[in-house]
């Protein structure tokens, strides 16, 4: 009894005499919960405030771009080619076929960003379930999964992409599934180091010792520690996605003329660049803006979920 | 024996062996990690618990004590099934954890853990009720009664529900999240509560003020605990009986009031006399334990402690001692202790004997 009375004074009824369970109040403050919190603070940072808004508009051109453009972005015009910025007609030029360029940005818009966003969408999802099967299972399975994985870490990721690209064929959806291809070892492998280290913390064994199964655990206590980071690595690959993309079209992998999409615009319009060099520099101007929105959206959102500890 | 018929304390339902019957009984448990020495090379073990033995018994708190890298929580996850044993047995009431008797599943309702990292047993993206509630609501219990339970146990260790049920852990305190804990180990009605260090990373007074409220929490709950700890004073507090580990082994056990006061082992006396004196003319002068516990790769031969110990003779270097009774409910694994062991400080043995 020597600690009692050495160092626990008569504080020591804090937890109450041996009452029955009292009865729990009905009232309670409601927390914020923690994606309240994540969007909290997102709304405080101005810059990635700035790069939603960017990205936010820019969909919406997109998305309603058959019903705003100022011309028909697939008409030209032989005797109106390559006008400079500003021109009376054409706003932002015209092409090297005399199209709009401001009504073909507002078009390629939807082209863009549908394959720079789907493959990364696409390898969250496959490369996520990969990551996670591997980290939570662990042994044998996360040695053959991650060494596939591995294999593809081999090519540089453009190089993947184009002999993928190159194989299947030109067109939308075989782009699309040569870039997803191209994400999914990346999110696996961020999954896979997240899900390991969740695993290891004590409230997944005293999960397991509640008895609860494998799926429930995956669900209930391992998903929402793990998808936010694996999101954050995601969101930043977009911006890297729509330049691979753009990069396939400039090379004649993935759209084809005479669809607008920024990539094979500035493929097209590279034979002006002595011309007009600002017209030909304006869909590489779009996709820099959105890549970088992108980015630094990302950047907000990762920031925001930091938890302190 | 059978159990007291209408006992008001345990449901005869639950308690199957009497009060006689040990809650749990290790049987020579032994876990060994296989370690890879360098590039290629031979395959090594690191034997963390090798051959462990000891009863609990209903209604008790056993300590177990002994030096970092002991074995204490290796022997903690062996019993809550969270790494599985190589041989031994474990018995849960007279039954075997895992058999068709005892599936797992059952015996983890009846047996719950408390950790020492308050912060990493609980899920940060998880309000605390929703943490406590988690267990009951795998049990098949509903949502809305889960977090009533939920609240009302938070308010048993002193949480008030109003203010912290819908709270997040980082917003706790350590002793508040240890509550947590506890609050959490108790929602599926355990019959044992293992508490691996549970107080030992809280400062000293909110250490007293959670061991209190254990205590209280066994009363109430008819708990037996299984309390590992590092902290002699903590043990001579709250336990009943104290097992001491040294190098995967039990090497002691007994009534925690003889083991601490009269220790039978020589590694017991140097752990106990390593404690600092309240009294400072009776100041430890000399380290009463030298260097480092030996490498678990490859354990001393015969009895583990003689490279450190001050009774060493001849004899301890060859032979391995049993963990045998000194009386009716001491047990000892020391030579020095033994009758007809070699040893020269052994005891002469009874005539009876």
């Amino acid at each position: 009894m020597a600690l009692a009375t050495q160092t626990a004074p008569p504080v020591l009824d804090i937890a109450g005499g041996a009452a029955p369970l009292p009865a729990a109040p009905d009232a309670f403050v409601p927390s914020r919960g923690f994606w309240g919190q994540v969007g909290h603070k997102l709304l405080r940072d101005p810059v990635a405030m700035a790069a939603a808004f960017v990205i936010l508009a820019i969909v919406a051109i997109a998305l309603l771009s058959p019903w705003i453009t100022p011309m028909d972005p697939y008409r030209g015009s032989m005797v109106r080619r390559l006008r400079p910025i500003g021109d009376a007609t054409y706003r932002l030029g015209s092409d090297e076929l005399g199209r709009d360029m401001l009504s073909r940005l507002m078009m390629g818009g939807r082209l863009s960003l549908f394959i720079g966003v789907t493959p990364v969408i696409l390898a969250f999802i496959i490369g996520s379930g990969i990551g996670i099967l591997a980290g939570y299972v662990g042994g044998w399975v996360n040695t053959v999964l991650m060494r596939t994985v591995d294999v593809f870490f081999a090519f540089p990721s453009v190089l993947l992409a184009i002999a993928l690209s190159g194989a299947l064929g030109a067109g939308v959806f075989n782009s699309i599934v040569s870039l997803t291809c191209v994400f999914v070892p990346q999110i696996a492998r961020v999954a896979e180091s997240v899900t390991t280290q969740i695993r290891s913390r004590d409230y997944v064994d005293a999960a397991r010792l509640s008895g609860a199964s494998t799926l429930t655990i995956l669900r209930v206590q391992v998903l929402g520690n793990v998808l936010g980071p694996i999101f954050v690595y995601a969101t930043s690959l977009i911006s890297v996605s729509m330049i691979l993309a753009s990069g396939l079209s400039f090379l004649g992998l993935g759209v084809k003329p005479p669809e607008p999409e920024w990539g094979l615009m500035l493929n097209t319009l590279r034979t002006a660049i002595y011309v007009n060099p600002m017209v030909a520099a304006l869909p590489g101007l779009a996709i820099f803006i959105v890549s970088i929105s992108f980015n630094l959206f990302s950047d907000g959102l990762r920031s925001a979920m930091e938890v302190k500890a | 024996m059978s159990a007291p018929i209408g006992s008001p304390t345990v449901p005869p339902a639950r308690d199957r062996g009497g009060p006689a019957q040990p809650l749990l009984t290790v049987d020579r448990l032994v876990k060994h990690f296989p370690v890879k020495k360098g590039f290629g090379g031979t395959r090594a073990v690191v034997r963390a618990v090798d051959g462990v033995d000891f009863e609990i018994l209903k209604g008790e708190t056993l300590g177990v004590v002994g030096e970092s890298g002991c074995g204490k929580s290796t022997t903690a996850k062996l019993i809550m099934g969270l790494i599985r044993h190589d041989s031994g047995d474990l018995l849960f009431d007279g039954e075997r954890i895992g058999s068709r008797a005892l599936p797992l599943r059952d015996f983890r309702a009846q047996t719950q853990m408390v950790f020492q990292d308050s912060y990493s047993s609980l899920n940060p993206r998880m309000t605390i009720e929703g943490s406590i509630a988690f267990g009951p609501q795998v049990h098949g219990v509903g949502k809305r009664q889960a977090i009533e339970r939920a609240r009302s146990l938070l308010a048993r260790v002193g949480l008030e529900p109003s203010r912290f049920a819908a709270r997040y852990p980082h917003e706790l305190s350590g002793g508040q999240r240890q509550r947590v804990n506890i609050a959490r180990a108790l929602a599926l009605e355990p019959r044992l509560v293992v508490l691996d260090e549970a107080v030992s990373a809280l400062d000293k007074s909110v250490e007293a003020q959670v061991l209190n409220l254990l205590m209280d929490l066994k009363q109430e709950f008819n708990l037996t605990y299984l309390f590992i700890s590092h902290d002699l004073n903590v043990v001579r507090f709250i336990c009943d009986r104290v097992a001491v580990m040294y190098l995967g082994q039990v090497v002691e056990i007994g009534p925690a009031d003889t083991v601490l006061a009269a220790p039978a082992h020589p590694y017991t006396a140097a752990l106990l006399s390593s404690m600092p004196s309240m009294d400072p003319d009776a100041r430890t002068q000399v380290a009463p334990l030298a260097g480092d516990p030996p490498n678990p790769i490859n354990p001393p031969p015969g009895c583990r402690f003689h490279p450190r110990c001050t009774l060493v003779e001849d004899v301890c270097r060859g032979t391995v001692p049993p963990l045998d009774a000194l009386d009716a409910s001491h047990r000892v694994a020391c030579l020095a202790r033994q009758p007809n062991s070699g040893h020269t400080l052994a005891p002469t043995p009874t005539v009876a004997a």
